[in-house]
C-alpha cells in the first residue's frame, strides 16, 4: 500500500481506462471515474502482496478430461463460492455459471468424456473485439476480464463468445466477496480467479479438484509445469479452427 | 387539389398523438421497471441474449435507413417523383431511428451508463461504430431537411442528399455486421449480411413510406396519382424480390457447409421457427405482397398494395424473429463430433417467450417512432405534392 504505483490492482484498473477510452472516462464521466478510484482503494487495502501484471507471463490452465470425475462438481463448487455467485433464480437459464461441467459423448464409439468448461481467455479474444466500450479486456498477462465499472448490459459479447463462458446478471445481487466485484445488468464470466491469482495463489477451481486434473500456470514459462506438460502431451484447444489462441487447454478430448 | 391537414380533423390529430404517447410512455415505464428489478423479468436468458426488443429495434433501425432511399431517389439520381416525396423520407428516417435506438438502448442492463458508451469507444466494436453512425446520420438528415424545407438552401440539398446516402449505406452495412462479424454461431458471420441489410432496408422502408404517405393522402382527402402509385409498387416489388433472393442464397450457401448442415435443418425445418420462416418470411411477408403488386385485380387497387406494403412489414418482422431469436435459440457447436449436455444447455435448443416488459418496451419505439411522425407531419409541411405536369414530362426522359 506504501507503493501504490506498483500496485497490480490499481495497474489493472488503469488497464481498463487506458487510450482514449480511458481518457473521456475520467475527463467527461467524473462521477464514473471517483467510483473507480473508490474501487481501487477497496481492494489496494485487500491485496498484501502480489504481482503486476506482466505481459511475459500468460496464464493458463490444462485440464485433464480423463480425470475429470463424472458427476463431480467441486470446481464448480468452489468456484461460485470464491467468487459469491450464489443466485438461484426461477429460471434457471437466467443463473450465472462462470464454470460448468460438460458431458460428451463421442457420436463415433459413444465414449463418455465430463470436463469443466469456463471463459477460455483466448488471445484473440472475439468479446473484446465486439465490446462497445472496452470493457471486456485483456490484461497483459492474458487474462480476459470485464470492468464492471464500464460495461454497459448490451451482451454483444455474449453473442460473439464462442464458447458460451459468459453470463450477464439478470437480477439484484446479495452476498458478493468484496475482492469479485459483480453487478446487476453486467456481464461476467471467468476471472481466471486474477484476485488470487495476483496474490501468488492457484484459481479456485484448480485447487478444489479432488484428482487434479487441473493445471494451473505459465504457458510463456517453459520450465512450468503446464508448460512442460502441453509440451509432451496431446492437448487440444476447443474450435481451434478458430484460431483464438485460448489460454485454457483440454487433454483426453 | 385538397385543403392540406383541415382544422376540422385537429382533434383527430391530438388523439393520435396522445395515443402514441401514452404507448411510448408505458414503454419507457417497462424500461424503468427492468432496470429496477434487473432482466429477470424478461423471457431473456444466458442462451437468448437478445430478445424482441432487438427485433423490434433494428427493423427500426434498418427501415429508418431504407426509408430514406426515397429521398436519395429524388436528390441523389434525380427523379423527379421522388423528390416531393424527400421531406417525408427524411422525417421518417429520424423518426424511426429514435425509435429504435429508444428500444434498444433502454434495454441495455445498465441504460443509466449512456455516458460511458458514450465517452468510451472501442475502434474494433461495430456497436461502437454506431456512437459516430448514428448521431451523424441525424445531423446529415438534420441539415438535408434543412435544404428541401428552406427555400433559400435548396440549392445545396443535392450535395445533402448525397452525404445523406452514402452515409446511411455505411450505417446499415453496419448494422448487418453486427451479425456478419460473429464467428461464434452457425447463423451469422457472413460478409452476404451487409448488403443484405441494405436491400431489406430498402424494401421494409419503402413499405414503411407507403402505408404512410397513403394514410397521409388519405387523411387529407387527397388520392395518389396512378403514375406514381405504380412506379412505386413495381419498385417495392423489385425490393421484396431481391430480399428473397438474398435469403435463398443465404440459406443455400450456409447449407451447403457440412458444419451448418444441422442448424439450417433446425431453421428451416425443425423447429418453431420453420413456420416463422415458410409462412411469415416467405408466404406472408414476400409471396402474397409479390402477387397482389402484380395481379390483374390488385396491382392497381390503393387498398391492396397497402396491403401488401402492411405484409412485407409483418414478413420483415418475421424475418428478423427467425434470424435473431433463432439464431439464438440453436446450441453452439463447442464440441464438433460430440453430443453434449450441461447445466447451461450446451447441447440444448433453447425456448423465448418475450415477457410484457420487454413487449412494451418494443411496442413503445413502435410508439415513439408514429408520435413523431404524427407531429411532424402535422406541424411542419410534409405531405408530398406533385406537379403532374413535371412528373409526366420528366417520366419519358428520367423515369
Amino acid at each position: 500500500m506504501s507503493n501504490a504505483d506498483n500496485n497490480p490492482r490499481r495497474k489493472f484498473i488503469a488497464a481498463a481506462g487506458a487510450g482514449v477510452a480511458g481518457l473521456g472516462f475520467t475527463v467527461i464521466a467524473p462521477g464514473l471515474h471517483l467510483m473507480a478510484v473508490g474501487e481501487a482503494k477497496a481492494a489496494t487495502e485487500a491485496r498484501k502482496a502480489g504481482t503486476a501484471a506482466s505481459p511475459t507471463v500468460r496464464w493458463g490452465l490444462l485440464i485433464d478430461a480423463n480425470k475429470c470425475a463424472p458427476g463431480c462438481t467441486k470446481c464448480i463448487d468452489a468456484c461460485h463460492t470464491e467468487n459469491g455467485v450464489s443466485e438461484k433464480l426461477p429460471d434457471p437459464r437466467q443463473n450465472s455459471q462462470w464454470i460448468r461441467k460438460i458431458e460428451l459423448v463421442d457420436r463415433r464409439d459413444g465414449r463418455k468424456t465430463e470436463l469443466p468448461m469456463m471463459c477460455q481467455h483466448c488471445a484473440e479474444p472475439p468479446c473484446v473485439d465486439v465490446c462497445p466500450t472496452g470493457a471486456s479486456m485483456k490484461r497483459a498477462d492474458g487474462i480476459v476480464l470485464v470492468d464492471r465499472h464500464t460495461c454497459i448490459g448490451c451482451r454483444y459479447c455474449m453473442m460473439a463468445c464462442p464458447f458460451k463462458a459468459r453470463s450477464f446478471v439478470h437480477a439484484p445481487l446479495t452476498e458478493q466477496n468484496p475482492e469479485v466485484p459483480r453487478g446487476q445488468g453486467c456481464v461476467e464470466s471467468c476471472t481466471l480467479c486474477v484476485h488470487r491469482v495476483d496474490k501468488g495463489q492457484q484459481p479456485a477451481c484448480v485447487e478444489s479438484c479432488p484428482t487434479g486434473a487441473m493445471t494451473f500456470g505459465d504457458l510463456s514459462d517453459p520450465t512450468s509445469e503446464i508448460a512442460k506438460r502441453i509440451a509432451s502431451l496431446p492437448t487440444t484447444q476447443v474450435r481451434n479452427d478458430l484460431r483464438l489462441n485460448q489460454a485454457v487447454r483440454y487433454q483426453g478430448i | 387539389m385538397a385543403v392540406l391537414n383541415p382544422r376540422h380533423e385537429e382533434g383527430f390529430f391530438y388523439v393520435l398523438a396522445a395515443l402514441g404517447g401514452l404507448v411510448s410512455a408505458l414503454g419507457f415505464a417497462a424500461a424503468l421497471y427492468m432496470e429496477h428489478s434487473g432482466h429477470v423479468v424478461t423471457g431473456m436468458n444466458n442462451q437468448i441474449v437478445w430478445g424482441l426488443p432487438h427485433v423490434i429495434a433494428i427493423f427500426l433501425i434498418v427501415a429508418a435507413s431504407g426509408v430514406l432511399n426515397v429521398a436519395s431517389m429524388g436528390s441523389v439520381f434525380g427523379r423527379v417523383l421522388y423528390k416531393s416525396r424527400a421531406p417525408l423520407s427524411g422525417l421518417l428516417a429520424i423518426a424511426m431511428l429514435s425509435g429504435g435506438l429508444f428500444v434498444i438502448m433502454l434495454d441495455l442492463g445498465r441504460a443509466d451508463r449512456l455516458m460511458v458508451a458514450a465517452t468510451h469507444f472501442n475502434p474494433t466494436s461495430v456497436f461502437g461504430w454506431n456512437v459516430i453512425l448514428y448521431p451523424v446520420f441525424y445531423a446529415l438528415v438534420g441539415v438535408y431537411l434543412w435544404t428541401m424545407m428552406e427555400r433559400r438552401m435548396n440549392p445545396y440539398s443535392k450535395v445533402a442528399g448525397l452525404a445523406t446516402f452514402v452515409w446511411r449505406v455505411v450505417l446499415t452495412s453496419g448494422t448487418g455486421s453486427i451479425f456478419a462479424f460473429l464467428v461464434a454461431r452457425q447463423a451469422y458471420g457472413s460478409a452476404l449480411l451487409a448488403p443484405m441489410f441494405i436491400i431489406m432496408s430498402f424494401s421494409w422502408g419503402l413499405a414503411v413510406f407507403l402505408v404512410v404517405q397513403t394514410t397521409m393522402y388519405a387523411w387529407n382527402n387527397m388520392q395518389l396519382p396512378p403514375l406514381i402509385q405504380k412506379r412505386m409498387k413495381n419498385l417495392l416489388a423489385t425490393f421484396v424480390a431481391a430480399v428473397l433472393y438474398f435469403t435463398f442464397m443465404l440459406h443455400l450457401v450456409n447449407a451447403y457447409f457440412a458444419k451448418n448442415i444441422a442448424f439450417e435443418y433446425f431453421i428451416l425445418f425443425d423447429s418453431e421457427f420453420a413456420s416463422q420462416f415458410w409462412v411469415g418470411q416467405v408466404l406472408l411477408g414476400s409471396l402474397l405482397p409479390l402477387v397482389l403488386l402484380f395481379s390483374p385485380g390488385t396491382r392497381d387497387k390503393v387498398l391492396w398494395i397497402n396491403v401488401a406494403a402492411l405484409l412485407v412489414i409483418l414478413g420483415a418482422y418475421f424475418q428478423l424473429y427467425v434470424f435473431i431469436i433463432g439464431g439464438q435459440a440453436f446450441p453452439l457447436d463447442i464440441f464438433p463430433g460430440y453430443d453434449v449436455k450441461s447445466s447451461f444447455m450446451d447441447g440444448a435448443v433453447d425456448h423465448y417467450s418475450a415477457s410484457l416488459p420487454e413487449i412494451l418496451l418494443a411496442v413503445g419505439g413502435l410508439g415513439l417512432a408514429f408520435t413523431m411522425t404524427t407531429i411532424g407531419v402535422r406541424a411542419l409541411h410534409f405531405l408530398p405534392q406533385d406537379d403532374l405536369a413535371e412528373l409526366e414530362a420528366a417520366s419519358g426522359i428520367t423515369d
